[in-house]
């Protein structure tokens, strides 16, 4: 940490934490050093059998800890030091964690599928384990006594009931075996490695569990905290790209007269489709890129009319078509059933649309060597794929992970990072790109849009007899989710290389929603093709928080809500019918009990005339492990058909819990986000271009519109590995809200977003 | 699939907003109660002068547009949007950044509170919200919800912080009001 940056916070942080312990991690989550250290000679990644690939205790008695994983905001950093901390019985402040730097982490796939604390931590809590029992060994040996008779607090070993005789961990790192090897086992996200050590039993643990403060937060808050923006590195120029008038726009001309004479102009640079601009300093840049005429050729009319988009799921012919789930004999219990229940949802392209459009700095020198300064979540994978793009051995390549703001995803961080090595390639100096806001908001990569069709079987008493579940959909891999070749990039594609696509994505019901103990069930998936998919899309789909998974339960917890409705029943104990996992239940229930939950069915009997109706509704995600039972309390003008939700209650189950305060957080951002989701969140699209450009034509949940109250009961499981966290809240959200809408007016929103329009539209038809 | 030759149909407009020709000029600035002077085109929001020749950073880039308030900085106490201040509008006003409003050693009662509520998720907004916090209570110490409204309504959080922003907002006014 430098001193620049070190600030004491213990005065701050005691009342909000309840905690003793002194929490004076007040810098960022990442050692500020790394940051400023370009690439001097091909660096190769660090061995993941070492120790110190993972961590290394230094004579201060800091122990600085090495992670490929990312914090995208959602505190990771600070979780990963509770959990070092704990093995190592040690004070979480005398952790510094070191995060995504290609030539000091791991490749641990990135951040990625909320499996950061799941599979991410294990290495460096066994790493942790082992580091602790070598300078145990060492202090044995030290002061001559038996391990047995020794005892460590907060990093200081001593003998049991003498504690005049001790050493500390700082005494001891100079003597720890640089070599001491660990065993490893898988790669990527799934890597793991095994030492001496043996990780503490969760029920002894004391640091994990406690909800400290988060470490980067007072760095932030005070000012201090390095951004992927705040990257200079000396010599440093700025570039903008320019992108095509439109889907499939070829370049025609490029005129450089307007922009020549400019103040501080240094080039431009076009290469095919390719056009970017770089200048001295930001505001030439943005100068230059507005002056410069660039001409495209005719839109070609890539993209269906929006009107037309569900439409044009349904009559398309999929490109691949997957059955994903059978059980029993749907199709002759359909055939049989007393009466049938039919309903379609559609989900619309959103888009990550993070606060920063996206910002990276790059370094390429003419010998390959280079550095790439970048936000995006997985930075093993960028250096394999900038080194591509290049041509140049993996090796030259180091790319630094610098903290951006909240990514969800995919959303195009790598894309801006391709940007910047390519203008520094051509003008042989760092380059830092800014992406303006319509960048990101156009042509930043979108989560895919989704259409649903769903039936039942009913026999006469009411009982589910049989589920046909259908889903078509663009695949939420067109772009690669992991950006590891030069095809993954807007960049890669301007220039004219093959996109990398991934593996189609199938929706399936049981990864992505519920699968309730249905007799006869059974749920195809078909995949369309995306549009212009050949080339540079702006409407190019990758992962986006929680991929598949707010669409798919909207879908099925909006149909079980129907079902319930159609029988009669109150939709919890509906649901309670078909379900035997004891932990759904356990969060339905607990949901309810904070919620005061009216057991009753829905729509409420009151629904009526009144200008003003209320409802509350209820949905249950499950993902990986991680239970979430979501209730949604709402407020519908049936004059103007805005939706207002006024309480969100969230019962929340990931096995054990790392820190509650911080997990609370991250709820409550989920909650809010994906009920933005619900309400506002639709790119928008003509024939030719996204027109979902900046804040105004993608908006968002503002203060106004987020509920005063957000009850969240966390249900706590020491003796069940954590399951994450990141995303899986988001997930029951979009049903929980169209079913409250149901309760409070009778009517049906089966097409996400519900917009005043929309609403008033389905209540007006009502 | 069009040709290469087929003529221009389009000309690129749509992502950069409209702006005139340079126009270098020397102007004083007056930032954190500190004198600067910077030569630069008297159009050039103040945004990227705060950033790129000042290194103050914290007032951020969003959108360029004025639309989501990363940019946040204090005019003479009143909020506004760096990124659409032409740096030529500045001349003989005080200007505050986040980089001047409290330290560690004395944190401004704005900061502490969003510390003790742990309020943020990545936090790259945070300028927009504490900014605009300070300059609302500092002339509002009792804010009705409409006024939290009022003032908050034009900024952007992603992550969905807003519970709890709105936490640290109301402990801020308490503070403040027991400090005063």
């Amino acid at each position: 940490m430098s001193s620049k940056t070190r600030i004491s916070r213990r005065d701050f942080v005691k009342s909000a934490s309840g905690l003793v312990i002194g929490f004076s991690l007040a810098d960022s989550a990442i050692a500020p050093e790394l940051i400023a250290a370009a690439q001097r000679g091909a660096v190769a990644n660090p061995k993941a059998a070492r120790l110190d690939a993972w961590l290394r205790v230094q004579p201060d008695g800091m122990v600085r800890v090495f992670t490929g994983k990312v914090d995208v905001g959602v505190g990771l950093g600070t979780a990963f030091a509770q959990i070092v901390a704990e093995e190592l019985d040690l004070s979480p402040d005398r952790i510094v964690m070191v995060m995504g730097d290609t030539s000091v982490t791991t490749d641990q796939g990135g951040t990625s599928a909320s499996s950061s604390i799941a599979q991410g931590a294990r290495p460096l809590r066994n790493a942790a384990a082992t580091a602790r029992v070598l300078l145990m060994q060492l202090a044995s040996h030290r002061l001559g006594t038996s391990m047995d008779e020794l005892q460590v607090r907060n990093g200081i070993i001593s003998v049991k009931g003498d504690p005049s005789k001790n050493v500390s961990y700082g005494d001891l790192a100079g003597s720890m075996d640089p070599d001491e090897t660990l065993k490893v086992s898988g790669n990527a996200g799934g890597v793991n490695v095994e030492g001496l050590g043996k990780p503490k039993d969760p029920s002894t643990y004391s640091v994990v569990g406690q909800p400290l403060p988060r470490i980067d937060l007072p760095a932030k808050i005070f000012g201090r905290f390095q951004y992927i923006n705040d990257v200079r590195v000396p010599g440093m120029v700025h570039g903008r790209v320019i992108r095509p008038a439109s889907v499939g726009a070829k370049l025609v001309h490029v005129d450089e007269d307007l922009v020549k004479g400019m103040p501080g102009y240094v080039k431009t640079v076009v290469t095919n489709d390719f056009v970017g601009v770089v200048a001295e300093n930001e505001w030439a840049a943005v100068r230059a890129a507005k002056a410069l005429k660039v001409s495209w050729s005719a839109p070609m009319q890539a993209f269906p009319e929006q009107k037309d988009l569900y439409e044009f799921l349904r009559s398309a012919t999929p490109k691949a078509s997957r059955e994903t789930l059978k059980r029993g004999d749907p199709i002759g219990a359909l055939g049989n059933a007393a009466k049938k229940l039919e309903a379609r949802y559609d989900f619309p392209f959103q888009s990550h649309s993070p606060m920063d459009p996206g910002c990276a700095v790059a370094d390429v020198h003419t010998d390959g060597l280079t550095t790439v300064w970048s936000g995006g979540q997985k930075p093993h994978y960028l250096q394999k794929g900038y080194a591509e793009l290049l041509g140049v051995p993996l090796e030259k390549v180091r790319v630094i992970w610098v903290e951006d703001a909240g990514s969800y995803g995919r959303p195009g961080y790598e894309d801006t990072g391709a940007d910047a090595v390519l203008l520094s390639q051509a003008v042989g100096r760092p380059v830092r790109v800014q992406w303006m806001r319509a960048e990101m908001t156009a042509w930043g990569r979108k989560g895919p849009a989704a259409s649903f069709d769903v039936v039942a079987g009913l026999d006469e008493k009411g009982g589910v007899t049989a589920v046909q579940f259908t889903s078509r959909a663009f695949s939420a891999a067109q772009i690669h989710f992991l950006p590891q070749t030069a095809g993954n990039y807007l960049a890669s594609e301007l220039i004219g290389m093959p996109i990398t696509g991934g593996a189609d994505e199938f929706i399936e019901w049981g990864n992505r929603a519920p699968a309730y103990a249905f007799e006869n069930l059974q749920a195809v998936a078909h995949v369309v093709a995306g549009f212009h998919d050949d080339g540079p899309s702006s409407l190019g789909t990758t992962h986006m928080r929680d991929p598949n998974g707010p669409a798919t339960t909207f879908a099925v917890e909006s149909f079980m809500d129907e079902l319930a409705a159609a029988v009669g029943i109150d939709p919890i104990q509906f649901r309670f019918k078909y379900m035997n996992d004891a932990r759904a239940r356990a969060v339905l229930t607990a949901a309810a009990e904070k919620a005061s939950w009216d057991t009753r069915q829905s729509p409420r009997k009151s629904v009526g005339t009144q200008d003003v109706v209320t409802g509350r509704g209820i949905a249950l995600g499950v993902r990986n492990g991680t239970y979430i039972g979501t209730i949604a309390e709402v407020e519908i003008d049936r004059r103007t058909g805005v939706v207002r939700v006024t309480r969100l209650v969230c019962a929340h189950d990931c096995g054990l819990i790392v820190n509650p305060k911080s997990l609370r957080g991250v709820i409550a951002g989920n909650l809010v986000q994906s009920m933005s989701r619900t309400l506002k969140e639709e790119v928008l699209f003509d024939r030719n271009n996204v027109t979902s450009i900046d804040w105004e034509t993608y908006p968002v949940a503002r203060w106004s519109d987020v509920p005063a109250q957000v009850d969240i009961v966390l249900l706590d499981h020491p003796e069940i590995a954590p399951s994450g966290a990141g995303e899986p809240s988001s997930r029951p959200t979009p049903a929980a809200i169209a079913n409250a809408i149901f309760d409070a007016t009778g009517v049906r929103l089966r097409q996400v977003p519900f917009t005043p329009v929309r609403v008033k539209t389905a209540l007006s038809s009502a | 699939m069009v040709e290469r030759e087929v003529p221009a149909l389009v000309v690129q407009r749509t992502v950069f907003k409209e702006i005139g020709e340079a126009n270098m000029s020397q102007t004083s600035l007056n930032v954190n109660g500190q004198a600067h002077s910077v030569d630069v085109d008297s159009d050039c929001p103040l945004l990227y002068v705060l950033r790129d020749d000042l290194g103050l950073n914290n007032p951020r880039f969003g959108c360029g547009l004025g639309q989501c308030g990363a940019c946040t900085v204090l005019v003479d106490n009143v909020p506004m949007r760096s990124c659409q201040l032409p740096i030529s509008f500045l001349t003989g006003k005080h200007i505050v950044t986040l980089e001047g409003l409290g330290t560690p050693e004395k944190p401004h009662p704005v900061q502490s509170a969003f510390i003790e509520e742990q309020a943020f998720q990545c936090g790259y907004c945070l300028n927009g919200w504490i900014m605009t916090a300070k300059a609302l209570l500092d002339k509002n110490p009792n804010p009705s919800d409409k006024d939290l409204a009022n003032a908050f309504d034009r900024l952007v959080c992603r992550c969905g912080s807003h519970i709890g922003i709105l936490a640290s907002v109301r402990r801020a006014a308490q503070e403040m009001k027991a400090g005063a």
